[in-house]
């Protein structure tokens, strides 16, 4: 276990953008006028008026895109390592990612064939 | 106390915290609120043990994308509080019961283990995005490959799954 100095841009990094959002907030609660009308604090202040709760079950193709999202995600996890040591790897680790995208892409086309993104 | 000493209690609190508030939030959207910080102080510790890769992934894959996944399952679910099932107190009774009695099982094994003489962890390297893309795609190429077809076969089966079979 070390501190390294490394860090300390992140750790930079992680205050300023905490702490813009907490002075933003911070400062839009202080400074802005309060005007709070029935219609002000509504969650949707112009348009149609809102029916029933937000609490409703709803469609499993939402779910299926986040998912086939996630799957997407993880791969290009897996392309870091392989392009840091790109050169060192040579051609044995270009056919290795190439296998790797090759059978996703099967999946990629399996998926398109289905329509599995289509919104009908 | 060193300061990595330090940095390292203040982590385990936060993490222990965090999940103990998974479990008592009433709202199941702020128990994925909290599921997310613990995740977050979960890459600290991956930080700490000099593993950067995995603390970026962790927090990219289960902060980011996981979450998402948590988020839309709790999404999915009827939440409404009429439809919230009522157990009868039986069931109640048993359920205490049960749980009870496997804390103390865990209670009693963690109790008979003998601790292991604490190890401070050796600083190696290999948590290092380059390293880990040495060891990967030199002596572990099976498994990385072996790797993709479980992507292919978590793709099918979500879309066969989740995808309303059309007959026309």
């Amino acid at each position: 276990m070390n501190v390294s100095v490394d860090y300390i841009a992140i750790f930079i990094q992680f205050l300023v953008g905490f702490g813009f959002v907490a002075t933003t907030m911070v400062a839009t609660h202080y400074l802005g006028p309060k005007r709070k009308t029935a219609d002000k604090l509504a969650s949707f202040e112009c348009g149609i008026d809102s029916q029933g709760n937000a609490r409703l079950p709803f469609s499993i193709k939402y779910f299926l895109t986040a998912i086939l999202f996630v799957m997407f995600d993880v791969e290009v996890i897996f392309m870091y390592p392989w392009a840091v040591n790109f050169k060192e790897l040579g051609s044995t680790g270009f056919i290795e990612m190439l296998l790797f995208i090759g059978t996703l892409l099967i999946g990629f086309a399996y998926i398109i064939k289905r329509g599995a993104l289509k919104w009908e | 106390m060193g300061i990595s000493q330090i940095i390292f209690y203040m982590l385990a609190a936060f993490t222990l915290l965090s999940a103990l508030f998974v479990v008592f939030s009433k709202n199941p959207i702020y128990s994925v609120l909290w599921l997310i910080l613990c995740f977050f102080s979960i890459a600290g510790h991956f930080v700490m043990l000099n593993a950067q890769f995995l603390a970026v992934v962790h927090i990219i894959v289960y902060s980011g994308a996981i979450m998402v996944l948590f988020l839309f399952t709790v999404m999915l679910l009827n939440l409404n509080s009429e439809t919230e099932p009522h157990k009868p107190t039986l069931l109640k009774f048993a359920a205490v019961l049960s749980g009870g009695a496997l804390f103390l099982i865990i209670i009693a094994a963690v109790r008979s283990t003998m601790p292991a003489p604490y190890v401070a962890p050796q600083l190696s390297e290999v948590g290092y995005v380059k390293n880990i893309g040495m060891k990967l795609y030199r002596d572990y190429t099976l498994p990385f490959e072996v790797a993709s077809i479980l992507f292919l076969s978590a793709m099918i089966g979500s879309v066969v799954l989740a995808k309303k079979e059309r007959f026309n």
